[in-house]
């Protein structure tokens, strides 16, 4: 089983995401069939970060032994399907598969009362197809089709609530914002496919000169990924988005929304690699990025009153962090003394930011969506005194606004520690951005807190209490990982994080598909 | 197992940290467990003194989410505006941002920088 593992981590959802429509109208097996299969891809991803470990990278070719066809003439040349899967890879389908598990058992109690919930499921199996297939692949085109079947599936899921006009907006916005930047991908695609008549990428990575239409592909590209993970000024779609996706959806939306970070990671340091001249200015371009991204997320979250679209605005302002900290990495990326003293730092913190925001910002849209069960508003003006009445929720909340913010010893403090210390070393404007931007981002969470959680108790909500139990179980797991996540840093930082750095870093070994080629 | 979490300039200890939170959180305790043994809750004693007019209803003495950093936003009121403007909520903008950053970073990386 052990070697076609690959195979069945998009085997078991996809089944999973067919069958779900059989189940039309019996919306508890519907449920109970999801989180079933949620948790089988989730308990593949275990044993396959495991084998990554043990192993290095893992490839899979689909129809073959090996990854090239030897010609007559000794020619070596791949022409299938190939999943390669390193350390990143790894690390991000078990971000993805925890949180599509966490999303479905949230899901249970939290769209209980929609219908249509077959299809709700069918497409949350085929959003984390989607992701899954998107880490876990070595082919552009197949990059491609697996970002078009998560953009795709995740617009349906953010248009889902189709009763509520601002949802059929928010979906047709996603839906032409991803075919957009897929277009653009698949055009970049088709010059690479041009010139170099292969697709694979650790095949092209060897071939690429360089020359003009490379750069402008690389270009293309690195804008289309980042406007896919909500770096500013191209992220507007996200607040939209994010705010109208049932709260269930939001862990595997964000998982989706990184795994285009993570393509823009693997075009930088895998496809473009071996590049010398120019990547010290497109980590420039992203530690530039970043700061923007998470300043101008922060101010903009202090002014909102809707409290998913507050929430929404720390998702871009954190995905700055993880953009500052793999952008210092890849400035320094050709000048081994800074790489070897603080890049491979950076980027472990960028890395490491990415599986925390993952956990702590899926807790809070969470907390976020039960007070929305609970009060029936999203305006945090019509909010107060809940905390005697939510008292998991309320927990669930500090535990994850105490992360985001920064504070110890909480997970998001071991990742931001790494970034404001190597980012200091490449220009300390940047750190002052940082530091500002987690001071901002817990001035506006104690907004939230004290206008929904604190106050004395309002009338119109003396009756109402704590969510159902899936959906306080669900956050107690997500604010129990932040706590261990933040107590236990090294024990994260060794097993997932600097694999997946080191996979990024070992530009050799990813293109000879560890050492078989 | 090391707990130990090196930096490139220094080290966290979470674990240690926690124990100083403990340690700090049981004196704060020992020393709010000796206030003031006069205070009773949930008597006259604890109810607001308004000059001998009603007590307001909880409605509105909540302090509501838009009154908060009030001062704050109104300092930054122009940087505020300009934040506003580009946030339009109009999909073509979306994408002629889109277009535009593009451009610029085509520019940089085909040489023009």
């Amino acid at each position: 089983m052990m070697e076609q593992l690959p195979a069945l981590m998009i085997a078991v959802p996809l089944f999973g995401a067919f069958t779900t429509p059989l189940l039309k109208k019996r919306y508890n097996a519907a449920a109970v069939w999801a989180l079933i299969i949620t948790a089988a891809t989730l308990g593949l991803s275990l044993l396959l970060v495991q084998e990554v470990l043990n192993k290095g990278i893992l490839v899979y070719v689909f129809g073959a032994n090996k990854p090239t066809l030897v010609l007559p003439s000794g020619y070596k040349v791949p022409i299938r399907i190939i999943f390669e899967i390193d350390g990143i890879g790894a690390f991000m389908a078990l971000s993805a598969t925890l949180m599509s598990f966490v999303g479905a058992l949230y899901s249970y109690s939290h769209v209980k009362l929609e219908t249509g919930l077959e299809k709700y499921y069918a497409l949350m199996l085929l959003l984390e197809v989607g992701i899954l297939g998107m880490v876990l692949t070595g082919d552009l085109f197949n990059l491609f089709v697996f970002l078009e079947i998560a953009g795709i599936a995740g617009s349906a899921l953010v248009g889902f609530r189709n009763y509520r006009g601002e949802a059929s907006e928010a979906g047709i916005k996603y839906l032409i914002v991803s075919a957009v930047a897929s277009l653009m991908v698949l055009f970049s695609i088709g010059l690479l496919y041009g010139e170099y008549g292969n697709l694979n990428i650790a095949y092209l990575s060897r071939q690429i000169s360089f020359n003009t239409v490379d750069m402008i592909a690389l270009g293309l590209l690195f804008v289309s990924f980042a406007m896919k993970c909500g770096s500013v000024p191209m992220h507007y779609w996200v607040p939209d988005a994010y705010t109208e996706v049932p709260a269930g959806i939001n862990p595997t939306l964000l998982v989706a929304t990184y795994a285009s970070l993570y393509a823009l990671f693997r075009v930088s340091f895998s496809l473009f690699g071996a590049i010398t001249w120019s990547m010290a200015r497109v980590g420039w371009i992203m530690s530039v990025l970043g700061v923007l991204t998470m300043f101008i997320g922060v101010t903009m979250a202090l002014i909102q009153k809707d409290v998913k679209r507050l929430m929404s605005y720390h998702a871009i302002s954190q995905t700055g962090y993880m953009l500052l900290g793999v952008g210092v990495g890849l400035t320094v990326l050709n000048d081994p003394a800074k790489l070897a003293a603080f890049g491979r730092d950076a980027m472990a913190g960028g890395i490491f930011h990415i599986i925390n925001h993952i956990i702590y910002k899926s807790l809070l849209l969470m907390t976020a969506g039960a007070l929305f069960y609970v009060t029936g508003t999203r305006n945090l003006n019509e909010m107060g005194g809940l905390a005697r009445k939510m008292p998991y929720t309320t927990v669930a909340f500090i535990v994850g606004a105490a992360a985001i913010s920064g504070l110890p010893p909480f997970n998001g403090f071991a990742s931001k520690f790494l970034i404001y210390e190597t980012s200091y070393q490449l220009n300390p404007v940047f750190t002052v951005f940082a530091m500002v931007t987690s001071v901002l981002t817990l001035a506006s969470f104690v907004k939230v807190f004290a206008s929904a959680f604190l106050g004395p108790p309002l009338e119109k909500y003396e009756g109402v209490k704590e969510v159902p139990k899936p959906m306080v179980v669900a956050m107690l797991i997500l604010a129990a990982l932040c706590i261990l996540f933040g107590l236990f840093p090294n024990v994260v930082l060794d097993k997932l994080v600097y694999p997946a750095v080191d996979a990024l870093l070992k530009l050799a070994q990813y293109q000879s598909w560890g050492g078989l080629a | 197992m090391n707990f130990t979490l090196l930096s490139p300039s220094g080290f966290w200890d979470p674990v240690l940290w926690l124990i100083f939170l403990i340690l700090f959180g049981i004196i704060g305790y020992i020393i709010y467990s000796r206030g003031n043994p006069s205070y009773k809750p949930n008597t006259e004693q604890v109810k607001p003194y308004l000059s001998g007019n009603a007590e307001p209803s909880k409605e509105k003495i909540t302090v509501r989410a838009g009154d908060i950093y009030w001062g704050f936003i109104e300092a930054m009121n122009g940087y505020y505006d300009a934040l506003k403007r580009m946030h339009t909520g109009d999909l073509r903008d979306y994408i002629l941002w889109y277009l535009g950053i593009g451009a610029i970073i085509l520019f940089i990386l085909v040489g023009g920088v």
